[in-house]
């Protein structure tokens, strides 16, 4: 059974379609990531599940069972905060024992079980501190600490990551993958960062505008993304329309080709198999591991090309901006993309 | 900015301007310790107690007193309770006649003491009310509600809507949110604004005279003492006190709201 | 984990059901929190309000001194009578003439307060305005009265200082002077200021202190002078701020009878009208036409400030 499913569900506020006639079943026990820009939906939809806000339509089912009437303190699932929501008047401690507080656990025990949520990421010796002695990092440990203690069987993370430095950031990425795996729970996770999603997950749903475009395993995303904006978004892409395609391939219909499965050679090849497409090297921008190539096609149009930065590649020292290069490209390597 | 050095005019006209708000002030709390019987002279005497022993025998200051303090502490009750209520309705959600409303609760302040009076006497009239301590209380309260309103609806903005979803998704319903999350974070705004009721209330005269009818609050007492010049230092040593017992309250709610940032979600 | 109820979730359960129900009719709790705040303002202010208002149409018999609910527009006509039209000229003269010498004297004292001292001083400078805001009204009256009186403070420093010839000369200039000290118009209007003072400083200096010291920055960086600063950059965005405290001068002076009787020449002032009529007199219908007359100004004032910024200054 899954343990949350999305059965046509819309929210609108006014005009505004916030959540578009989204369905989606996510797993029990898997790592499941929205991800989109801002104003997409994805976290109206997590707030969905929370109860924080009332449907329009459709339903929504919590391991089977109809979500939509039960009030946030009785559904099974907990939440950790985008601003955290740390309790600022309660220890730490205080704060990680709330959920078992107010469901009528005695002291003492809530006491040991949340000294033990503590433990579990590091911060048992922070217990008798308050939150704003807390620096950010600690801060969204202790969240999760709070969330996980009532060891609920859906765990929702709307961006809790996105107040962090990178290096924090990656750390934590890391950290939150191997305790889903421990815990064995449904994570929920909502960003707008691609590569954490794509890192993190077992599957990510692209929002775009309140709708769904695309459902995937992080692999299956970025290798055969089915829109156009799935394209773009997840990873940079070279979107050819319907014409250009046609012009630079012979094929019809929309189609994508990543920036890194372009080579560039001063001249042209002979391999019926490879698209071979001559424009002028308008832009050359290092980017430490690869360098990245802007190019400007016959009509005006622009190729982004990706090489990586080896010892192999010794032809990047030839390329100047304004020379005439040739890009090539493998026929396998484009994606198919689907129209609108 | 702040750490330019001020011209030394305008230092002169700030701190100028600071002596002249207390000068007054400071002269009652010297006439009240003047030995000089006919207190308007000016320099003073010599250093006494003795009136203040003579006040806290005279039964008509006492009586005021007692009153003053019964019809504060019920019209602060009253206050707080109506106006905490206000409040929680009105610090987040949008409906139809909000605004209306919110300048309802705004127009006790806003119009003239008299405006408030004589409409609450009139009203008492007609519905042949009597004047007098309940007729008090009714219309302390009425402005009294507001300052609490103000208080409080000022601290619930800031508390950051993000707690109280999180006590939610906890397993927390609706009252357990309140008891455990909100009411802590209300606290001292609470107290703040029952203490400034309080003080209001207390010193109170303009509305009061209206609906007194042959009740004396302390304030109606002082009133009616400047028509008696033989009573002056009695007259001084009260209005000191008053002024002293008013303060406290005022010094107080300044104290439990100065923190202005005290917030979650604000650290993150 | 332990899937059986504790006796405490057992006797929670039926409050719970209360509240869910509540959690889910958003309007119903609302009703809920507002009936009894709305019901006291409605009924008892509102209503009483109203009820004035209504009252100042009633006729009141000069020769019976009783009211009859007879319907008549005569109170309001009658405010605009020479004696009454008066009363109100002189109010609102007086009530204007505070509200400005507050705004000066305050603006220094604000901009000190804002952008020259900081922490503990700050505080103790906010302390320092709010104390004399707050203490008692009767009892500043109260020290005034003393001040003024022959033989009180004023009188003892100007005969020190010699400046009894001044204070004589200004007694006898027609408005503001008197036969005294605190029998002069000069008088009140020193006591009126001084009341109301406080009020006037605290909302300039908070217009003050949310200027951004950028914009200040950018303007010398520009090459303005200090004062040019002062009057392009720092006045203009402090208007809102003196807009707003001069809402509770003009109103409170407005309003007010027991200044005008303590202190000053004779001679009524809306206050004092209004008093006098429904007292002594019994005449309910003209002392309620009166305070029509503040509402409608203030409404006016209000109205015109709020153009002003002010209700973003409150």
């Amino acid at each position: 059974m899954p343990a949350v499913q999305f059965i046509n569900v819309s929210r609108i506020f006014g005009e505004t379609k916030a959540v578009d006639n989204v369905s989606i079943d996510i797993q029990d026990g898997e790592f499941f990531s929205m991800l989109g820009p801002s104003g997409s939906g994805k976290t109206t939809c997590l707030r969905l599940i929370a109860g924080f806000e009332t449907l329009s339509s459709g339903s929504i089912r919590i391991h089977g069972k109809e979500a939509t009437k039960l009030a946030p303190y009785e559904r099974d699932v907990n939440t950790v905060f985008q601003d955290y929501a740390l309790f600022p008047h309660m220890t730490v401690l205080e704060n990680v024992a709330y959920g078992l507080m107010v469901k009528g656990v005695g002291k003492k025990e809530r006491n040991i079980r949340a000294m033990e949520a503590l433990e579990r990421v590091a911060l048992g010796f922070t217990a008798a501190r308050k939150p704003a002695f807390l620096s950010g990092g600690q801060r969204q440990r202790v969240a999760l600490a709070r969330a996980l203690v009532n060891q609920p069987s859906v765990l929702l993370l709307d961006e809790p990551l996105g107040a962090l430095d990178l290096k924090l950031r990656e750390q934590m990425q890391g950290e939150l993958k191997k305790l889903q795996r421990e815990l064995g729970i449904t994570f929920i996770f909502v960003t707008h960062d691609q590569s954490e999603a794509l890192s993190m997950s077992d599957r990510v749903a692209v929002f775009n505008n309140g709708r769904i475009e695309q459902v995937d395993s992080p692999r299956e995303l970025y290798l055969s993304p089915r829109t156009a904006f799935v394209a773009q978004f997840v990873g940079t892409a070279n979107v050819l329309n319907s014409d250009l395609s046609l012009r630079l391939t012979g094929l019809a219909g929309s189609r994508s080709i990543r920036p890194e499965h372009i080579r560039l050679t001063p001249q042209p090849q002979a391999d019926s198999n490879i698209v071979q497409v001559s424009a002028i090297l308008k832009d050359i921008h290092f980017q430490g591991a690869a360098t990245r190539y802007e190019l400007a096609l016959d009509g005006g149009e622009r190729l982004f090309v990706s090489e990586p930065n080896n010892l192999a590649a010794s032809l990047q020292t030839y390329f100047q901006t304004g020379q005439p290069v040739v890009a090539c490209w493998n026929r396998d390597a484009m994606v198919a993309l689907l129209e609108g | 900015m702040h750490s330019k050095r001020a011209p030394w005019l305008l230092k002169l006209s700030a701190w100028g301007g600071l002596v002249f708000l207390h000068f007054p002030l400071l002269i009652i709390a010297v006439y009240a310790f003047n030995t000089e019987d006919a207190a308007f002279s000016f320099p003073p005497k010599g250093f006494t107690l003795h009136w203040f022993a003579v006040a806290a025998g005279r039964h008509d200051i006492l009586d005021a007193v007692w009153l003053s303090v019964q019809i504060a502490c019920y019209a602060t009750v009253i206050a707080m309770v109506l106006g905490t209520l206000a409040a929680a309705a009105l610090y987040r959600r949008n409906f139809y006649g909000k605004n209306s409303i919110t300048l309802l609760f705004m127009l006790p302040i806003a119009l003239p003491g008299i405006i408030t009076g004589l409409a609450l006497l009139n009203a008492f009239h007609a519905a042949q009310i009597e004047p007098g301590m309940l007729t008090i209380v009714i219309g302390h309260a009425t402005f009294c509600m507001v300052i609490v309103y103000n208080n409080v609806i000022a601290r619930f903005r800031r508390i950051t809507h993000s707690l109280i979803e999180a006590s939610m998704d906890l397993g927390a319903d609706g009252w357990q949110t309140f008891r455990y999350i909100i009411l802590p974070n209300l606290s001292t705004a609470l107290l703040a604004g029952g203490m400034l009721a309080f003080a209001l209330s207390f010193d109170e005269i303009i509305v009061t005279t209206f609906t007194a009818g042959h009740e004396r609050t302390l304030p109606i007492w002082l009133l009616n003492q400047l028509g008696r010049p033989r009573e002056v230092p009695v007259t001084n040593v009260v209005a000191l006190c008053l002024m002293v017992l008013t303060m406290i309250p005022i010094l107080g709610a300044w104290y439990l709201t100065r923190n202005g940032s005290d917030v979650a979600g604000d650290g993150k | 984990m332990d899937i059986s109820m504790t006796p405490y979730e057992k006797r929670a359960r039926r409050g719970r059901a209360l509240i869910t129900f509540l959690h889910h009719r958003p309007g119903f709790y609302l009703a809920l929190l507002l009936v009894p705040p709305l019901l006291w303002f409605g009924a008892i202010y509102l209503g009483s309000l109203f009820a004035l208002l209504w009252q100042g149409l009633y006729t009141f018999d000069d020769f019976t001194m009783t009211v009859s609910s007879t319907l008549t527009t005569a109170n309001l006509r009658a405010l605009f009578d020479p004696v009454n039209a008066d009363i109100i000229i002189r109010t609102v003269s007086m009530a204007l003439l505070v509200s400005f010498f507050s705004a000066v004297l305050a603006f220094p004292i604000a901009y000190y307060m804002a952008r020259y001292i900081t922490g503990k001083k700050k505080a103790f400078f906010y302390v320092a305005i709010m104390l004399p805001m707050w203490a008692s009204y009767i009892v500043k009256a109260y020290a005034w009265t003393l001040l003024l009186s022959k033989g009180g403070v004023l009188q003892w420093f100007l005969e020190h200082l010699g400046l009894e010839p001044l204070l004589t000369a200004m007694l006898s200039l027609p408005g503001i002077g008197g036969n005294t000290l605190s029998t002069s118009g000069i008088g009140r209007f020193w006591v009126f200021v001084y009341i109301w003072l406080p009020f006037m400083i605290l909302p300039i200096q908070a217009a003050l202190e949310r200027l951004p010291p950028s914009l200040i920055q950018a303007s010398e960086d520009l090459g303005a002078k200090p004062w040019q600063t002062l009057r392009y950059v720092i006045f203009p965005l402090a208007v809102p701020g003196i807009a707003a405290g001069s809402i509770f001068t003009f109103s409170l002076t407005l309003g007010d009878y027991i200044i005008p009787q303590l202190v000053g020449p004779p001679g009524y002032y809306i206050g004092n009208m209004v008093y006098s009529q429904q007292g002594s007199i019994g005449n309910m219908p003209m002392a309620a036409a009166f305070t029509l007359v503040p509402i409608v100004l203030i409404a006016v004032y209000l109205s015109m400030v709020k153009r002003l910024g002010a209700f973003d200054a409150l």
